[in-house]
């Protein structure tokens, strides 16, 4: 008699994608709002952004689940920050502890894919990507998820990043202006929504900058 | 060997032995629920089957129960842990009446603590083997939300659990609107429910239909639907395919 097998896996992908752009005085975070398992999709109007502070905004895909979870963890934690130091966490702070809670469960990971965009303590845009077990760096522009294998190269041709090897180091932050990023992030999702079946409905854009956080949405291909 | 220092715990859940509480798979199970959001509340659908593998067991499984005030659950998948659930909940809201403070627990904080529960069970490797629909209206707020045994979950106008997703959720999407009348919404759900009979191998033809509305829940008797099966084609399938099975 041989031991049975689990039949059921702890993990599922419930695809899309996000992508986030860091400005001078700006930061654009965008997912598209569909969530599927297998070749189903199961609601065409779900939110894989999440506001963690004032002035700090993550988009996460992959097993929706970890992500809720994940989310609540870093709320919960945000929250006694607040009542500690009586003020808001500041982006990169939180990109440490979203990289620290992450590789908390190393041994048995939060399926998610992460990109943290806000604005940083001297008010420039800054991005912050991660993978599933923590591993993180601060980056001028990123995408993660189900498209970021289409959308990545498209960002690095029109964000003509600079080497990240070149000395003095250079910053990746875009001197494009809030309009043409969103701009950019648009042209980007509608070309992801063509060829990957996990990205597509709608996208959900935040844009954060000085006066605050703002939200708009563009339709996709529905196929 | 005696060792005084390290003491094993009396109930023996840590080690091998363990291992053989933990769920497999599912032994009786229901199939899919069918629910959508109307002008009133929602509307809920499942069978009252309960499968053991391909034997049709029991056929008088009520897969939807009234949770509080304001909440109806309808579960597919492993029945003896959807009554677990019912038990769990039985709990929450007793506790919850006992402040006796006038408030109740609503849709979403039920559909929240079960997507919880779930999630807890799937970390612990030993879940609780349901798809879940929660369906309710508070204070003129209709939701509707499903949670997976793996704790995926979402709200949406309309959802289904197992072949309901493949079936009925495309049926939903194209006929779906605003605020259905009652009599659209039944319609609509006895569409789906029909579609489910004929093509999903472990439903019955025995339902009940529920509502649940701001004045409170009804779920009807059970009964069935009318079905045709002398359609030409299905007379004499094979005609005229060759090397057909």
């Amino acid at each position: 008699m041989v031991k049975q097998q689990a039949n059921w896996s702890p993990y599922d992908n419930n695809g899309g994608s996000c992508v986030a752009i860091a400005g001078a005085d700006y930061c654009v975070i965008a997912a598209d709002t569909r969530m599927s398992t297998g070749y189903n999709i199961l609601t065409r109007e779900y939110s894989k952004i999440c506001k963690l502070a004032d002035k700090c905004v993550m988009a996460s895909s992959g097993f929706q689940a970890d992500v809720k979870a994940l989310q609540k963890q870093l709320a919960a934690r945000h929250l006694i920050y607040q009542h500690q130091h009586n003020k808001q966490m500041s982006c990169p702070a939180m990109a440490q502890l979203l990289s620290n809670t992450l590789y908390y469960k190393r041994f048995f990971p939060y399926y998610s894919f992460n990109v943290l965009g806000g604005l940083d303590n001297e008010g420039k845009g800054c991005v912050f990507t991660y993978d599933a077990v923590g591993s993180y760096e601060k980056v001028g522009y990123s995408s993660q998820g189900s498209g970021s294998t289409l959308i990545t190269p498209f960002l690095d041709n029109q964000l003509k990043s600079p080497s990240p090897l070149l000395l003095p180091v250079q910053d990746a932050v875009t001197p494009l202006v809030e309009a043409e990023a969103i701009d950019l992030v648009k042209t980007v999702f509608a070309s992801a929504s063509e060829r990957d079946i996990y990205t597509g409905d709608k996208i959900e854009i935040v844009v954060v900058n000085a006066t605050g956080i703002r939200r708009e949405y563009m339709e996709l291909r529905k196929d | 060997m005696n060792f005084m220092a390290s003491k094993q715990p009396e109930n023996s859940l840590l080690g091998p032995e363990a291992d053989s509480q933990r769920t497999l798979y599912p032994y009786v199970t229901g199939t899919s629920v069918v629910a959508l959001k109307y002008k009133d509340g929602i509307l809920m659908a499942a069978d009252m089957g309960g499968s053991y593998g391909s034997t049709l067991r029991y056929k008088s499984v009520e897969r939807m129960k009234s949770i509080g005030k304001h909440s109806l659950l309808g579960a597919s998948g492993e029945i003896s842990d959807f009554q677990e659930i019912l038990r769990y909940l039985d709990e929450l809201i007793l506790y919850d009446n006992m402040w006796d403070d006038g408030n109740s627990l609503g849709p979403k904080e039920v559909h929240n603590y079960l997507t919880r529960v779930m999630y807890n069970r799937r970390n612990k490797f030993n879940p609780l083997w349901n798809s879940l629909v929660l369906g309710g209206v508070k204070n003129g707020q209709k939701y509707l939300g499903t949670v997976s045994m793996i704790g995926v979950n979402f709200e949406d106008n309309h959802v289904a659990t197992g072949f309901g997703n493949h079936l009925a959720r495309p049926i939903l999407r194209q006929e779906w609107h605003e605020n259905l009348s009652y009599e659209d919404g039944v319609r609509l759900l006895e569409k789906c429910m029909r579609v489910l009979l004929y093509r999903d191998r472990s439903a019955i033809n025995k339902l009940q239909i529920a509502k649940i509305t701001e004045e409170g829940t009804t779920i009807s008797r059970p009964y069935s639907l009318k079905t045709y099966w002398e359609f030409s084609a299905f007379a004499n399938p094979a005609q005229g395919a060759v090397g057909t099975w």
